[in-house]
């Protein structure tokens, strides 16, 4: 977990390196405000895994001479098919077509995103169909 | 090439002595050539001289990068290629699994830093030579692009030339004939002094456009919301065929200029007439340049055109 | 289903064990990585092609001055379609949606993406956003004519009206946003899925590289989304974001667009180096040359690329041009480690040209050229002469063909094998890749000197009489060789189809772990895993003998491999 976290926390550093150079040199907003946006990005990820690498023993993958053994357990929970993807994506669809087409595309875009929503919450309780 | 004027003094004269500097100083010592010759010697590469003070300190910058790509560029091609031909796969003993040699790796790290950091010192003094304004230029000249043409506004004069790729006023070709095709054009003409600096302050009516005239090295947007300015030293009489680079809309291929550099006195004469006609929207220069031929320097320019 | 590592084999015994839907149903509802990266690559592949018929029709029109095939308005619809489908829609998706979904949590030793269906609703957003960018050409106005950057005010309502442009930005919301999902995919399947042993410096390059273009794809692609919001609004909903007239700022555009589209360049280049860097080990019977060096090159020119952008807007006169002179020229360095490297896997190897291998070399060579004339452009004074010429066209294209299509290709035939358990004809590939080869340079040698002749891009036609005629005729033939090399590539899958050869777990002594596995992979990839000891571990396992030494002679890795693989040992097939 270290590497990750610092892998993140480097982004942020450098990019910080990089903003404050760029703003004193250039005074531009547009560019700077963009920096600072990156700086963030790693930041903000960086330092909550910085937090749990202090805090949790190394995880098989962090270890060079782990075993194969040792990564057993459960893995994560993994869904099996679903077809909510696919309705989310056309409803999304039909709503961006809203925007060049007209507003009443709106109606089965909504439908669908909502049906979808609903329907995926449904299945990750159920466990979905495997 | 139709664009070159047909002087060029500074492109005879080769150097004596330069292979011996060329042997001392290595592929770093090429890149510095330009400066100390003066570019006198260095290959075209297709490129255009630079028919401007300006242009030219770019094509010296251009050229010597050139010829550093072309060492850096044939250093690593053999090496390519030799490991390619020379470790073709011959038997299926196992090769040796060497990973890591830190003070090769060290090497190629150090050097190409090396090389970036002189181009980056040459880069800086060109850009700076190219993007100088003079305090007292000869002649101002504002350039309007717009969908699709350009009109220049010769400030204080009250002298204007205005064409429009879509009703170009007088079609006169490369050849300094009618042009069929309006392809073949070369739309409103940019008249200016050589030899004398000349201010450009470019903007935009609408939509970005590219302001680009080849055989000067040179371009620059003309960006709405912002005004820019640069300076031209032509360095000898000539027509410079130009055209809008940066895609502008339906005719954006059609959105030609050109440039005529004027000795100064007949660009003076030129100025007068053009105030004394009464309308802004104007003769061709390119035909006032053909019809003064006998004896003077225009008609050099003829033959370049 | 929570997936138990302790017995994964008891849990797929059967291969009948996983009965999920099939035929149309399964490419709906799947959530298996490999099936979501299929579908992705197949899209890919035929937006491919779209594009490049496109580019051949574009360039059959500039075979001449004054032709007369295409109008001008039919042109600009082409070539900016081309240009558009060919880097939002072809060779980034190709690569991270397709051949790194497929292969990513192969590599890491993971039984699926993290989000499997959010990968899968990737997909979805990703086919919509291209059928609606193909739309386009079916509107009243035709297609969106502004090229693939649709700079502001050209954008506007005013000067580009029509469906087709609110088309083009819409797909780019949809794309974008598949894109953002893609990303958080990859970064959380590489930090949380990793197989035991796998330790961040044992991922394979591609991974490692997959890792930095999901970081700069979460970077730029956010930046893209807002602009096109912006500019959308500006034409719909009356805002003056980039209009002078409302006290707007046309520029404004340009750093939102190419504070995305410089990292976009990296996005699509950096999965084909990493594809070639996992390639060239393989054939040369080598580790990786600077294994380290390669990760630090990786995320050096990744950071460089986000501080790059205004290299595109040198000529607008309003950005600093040193800043952004320097931090571009930089880039070369990390890049030239990349280039010694690779040359330093070759070296003392014994290489065997296959054709993946074949195409990595053309990618070395295509993108040395593009690289080098990449620094020249990264000088103000240079790019002055050759902004927005076809010295930038012929550029673009050796960096762009040499990764997407180059690499891509290698990188395609390399992994069929693991994809379809079937091997590609040989001869075959290697006939595509010799004609492909010698129409690229045909094809863009004579750009070079176009540009520096002074030949603009984007023109639709062109003056005779300037000495572009014959020039841009080469090209042309150029191009169209490397149409008909791309038959050959059809006819080879049509043949592997036809007349499969079965290709076995690890056909190409390969090194890392997606070839210890069957092919194609099981339901959740992997019956057992081999211990990780090192980059390589099918390597390690099949040559306990040949383990990687560096310049002094020591071993590295400290643990004896090939007496302790999962409960059974031994590979399977
Ligand atoms: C089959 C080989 C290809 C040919 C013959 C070809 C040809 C062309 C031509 C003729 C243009 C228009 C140039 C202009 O008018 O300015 C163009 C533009 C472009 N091409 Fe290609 N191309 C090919 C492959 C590719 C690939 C593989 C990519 C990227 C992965 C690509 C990306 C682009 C882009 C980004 C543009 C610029 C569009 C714009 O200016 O908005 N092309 N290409
Ligand atoms: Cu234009
Ligand atoms: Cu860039």
């Amino acid at each position: 977990m270290k590497i990750e976290a610092s892998f993140l926390l480097g982004v942020a550093a450098f990019f910080g390196v990089v903003a404050v150079g760029y703003w004193f040199w250039s005074y531009e907003p547009a560019g700077t405000a963009m920096l600072v946006g990156t700086v963030l990005l790693g930041f903000v990820p960086g330092s909550y895994y910085y937090w749990w690498s202090r805090r949790m023993k190394p995880r098989p993958e962090d270890l060079p001479d782990a075993t194969v053994e040792q990564g057993s357990g459960a893995i994560g929970t993994f869904p099996g098919s679903s077809i909510w993807p696919f309705v989310l994506g056309m409803g999304l669809f039909l709503i961006v077509l809203a925007l060049v087409f007209g507003a009443w595309l709106l109606a089965p875009g909504g439908a669908l995103v909502v049906s979808a929503l609903v329907g995926v919450t449904a299945e990750s309780r159920r466990g979905g169909t495997v | 090439m139709t664009d070159k004027p047909t002087g060029k003094p500074a492109d005879q004269a080769p150097h004596k002595g330069s292979s011996l500097l060329r042997r001392y100083l290595g592929p770093l010592g090429i890149l510095a050539l330009p400066l100390m010759l003066g570019g006198c010697t260095l290959p075209s590469f297709y490129g255009f001289r630079g028919a401007t003070k300006q242009g030219h300190d770019s094509f010296l910058l251009f050229s010597g990068t050139v010829i550093a790509a072309i060492v850096v560029g044939t250093i690593v091609v053999l090496l390519i290629l030799w490991a390619v031909l020379r470790y073709r796969r011959r038997s299926d003993e196992m090769p040796k699994q060497f990973q890591y040699h830190i003070p090769l790796e060290i090497t190629y790290t150090v050097i190409p830093i090396l090389i970036v950091l002189a181009l980056f010192g040459f880069t800086v003094v060109t850009e700076n030579a190219v993007d100088a304004v003079s305090p007292h230029p000869a002649v101002a000249v504002k350039v309007t692009a717009f969908q699709w043409g350009w009109r220049f506004d010769y400030s204080g004069q009250h002298v204007s030339v205005l064409g429009e790729t879509t009703q170009d006023p007088d079609p006169v070709g490369l050849n300094g004939r009618p042009c069929a095709p309006a392809v073949d054009c070369l739309g409103p003409g940019l008249v200016m002094p050589a030899g004398e600096t000349t201010r450009i302050t470019l903007v935009s009516a609408d939509v970005v456009h590219g302001f680009y005239v080849p055989a000067f090295n040179f371009s620059r947007y003309a960006l709405p919301g912002v005004t820019n300015v640069f300076d031209f030293t032509v360095k000898h009489p000539g027509i410079y065929r130009a055209q809008c680079t940066q895609f502008c809309g339906l005719y954006h291929a059609l959105m030609f200029f050109h440039v005529v550099a004027l000795p100064p006195a007949q660009f003076r004469a030129w100025l007068r007439s053009e105030q004394a006609s009464s309308q802004p929207a104007a003769s061709h220069p390119a035909a006032s340049v053909a019809s003064s031929r006998q004896g003077s320097p225009a008609a050099s320019v003829k033959a370049a055109a | 289903m929570t997936l138990l590592a302790e017995h994964p084999a008891v849990l797929h015994g059967h291969p009948e064990h996983h009965e999920g839907p099939t035929g149309v149903l399964k490419w709906l509802t799947s959530t298996d990585h490999k099936v979501i990266g299929l579908s992705y690559m197949i899209t890919s592949l035929v937006i491919f092609f779209i594009a490049g018929g496109m580019a051949i029709l574009l360039r059959v029109q500039l075979a001449s001055p004054h032709s007369s095939l295409l109008s001008l308005q039919q042109y600009n619809e082409l070539f900016t379609m081309h240009g558009s489908l060919m880097l939002y829609l072809f060779a980034g998706p190709f690569a991270f949606g397709g051949l790194a979904n497929y292969i990513i949590p192969l590599q890491v030793g993971a039984p699926d993406m993290a989000f499997p269906r959010l990968n899968a609703l990737s997909y979805w957003l990703y086919l919509t956003g291209s059928i609606t960018m193909l739309m386009g050409f079916f509107t009243a106005g035709g297609a969106a004519a502004f090229a693939w950057v649709a700079y502001a005010p050209l954008s506007s309502a005013i000067h580009s009206p029509g469906a087709g442009a609110d088309l083009w930005i819409v797909s780019l919301l949809l794309t974008g946003f598949s894109a953002v999902f893609t990303g958080v995919n990859l970064v959380t399947t590489i930090f949380y899925l990793r197989a035991p042993g796998m330790t961040m410096f044992r991922l394979p390059i591609f991974t490692w590289n997959m890792l930095v273009t999901a970081i700069l794809i979460l970077i730029a692609f956010p930046v893209l989304t807002a602009a096109m919001v912006f500019l959308f609004a500006d034409r719909h909903f009356g805002t003056h974001i980039f209009s002078v007239k409302g006290g707007g700022v046309p520029v404004l555009y340009q750093h939102l667009f190419w504070f995305f589209g410089h990292p976009e360049v990296y996005i699509l280049a950096l999965p084909y180096f990493g594809m070639v860097t996992d390639i060239i080990p393989v054939f040369s019977r080598k580790p990786l040359f600077g294994y380290k060096g390669m990760v630090f090159a990786t995320m050096s020119i990744a950071a460089l690329s986000t501080g790059v952008w205004a290299h595109h807007m040198f000529t607008t006169g309003v950005v600093l041009l040193p800043f952004f002179s320097l931090m571009s020229l930089l880039i070369a360095v990390p890049t030239g480690i990349k280039f010694f490297n690779w040359i330093g896997t070759m070296w003392r190897g014994q290489i065997r040209f296959d054709t993946p291998m074949l195409f990595c070399v053309g990618f070395l060579l295509a993108f040395l050229m593009g690289g080098l004339t990449g620094v020249m452009l990264a000088s103000p004074p240079i790019d002055f002469l050759t902004h927005d010429t076809y010295f930038v066209v012929a550029h673009f294209h050796q960096v762009l063909f040499g990764t997407a299509v180059f690499a891509g290709f290698a990188g395609f035939y390399f992994w069929f094998p693991k994809m379809f358990g079937r091997k590609l004809n040989e001869p075959l590939g290697k006939i595509h890749f010799w004609l492909m080869f010698i129409g690229f340079w045909v094809t863009y040698l004579p750009m070079y000197v176009l540009g520096l002749k002074g030949m603009p891009r984007r023109v639709a036609t062109y003056p005779s009489g300037l000495g572009w005629h014959l020039l841009n005729q080469v090209a042309s033939l150029g191009s169209y060789l490397i149409a008909i090399s791309f038959l050959f590539f059809l006819w080879n899958i049509w043949t592997s189809w036809r007349h499969p050869v079965a290709a076995g777990a690890n056909p190409w002594d390969a090194h890392t772990l997606e070839w210890f596995t069957s092919s194609p992979p099981p339901h959740h990839n992997y019956l057992k895993l081999p211990p990780v000891r090192s980059e390589r571990p099918t390597w390690d396992y099949f040559h306990p003998d040949a383990r990687t030494i560096s310049h002094n002679g020591r071993r590295n890795g400290h643990v004896k491999v090939g007496a302790e693989v999962g409960s059974t040992g031994g590979s399977d097939q």
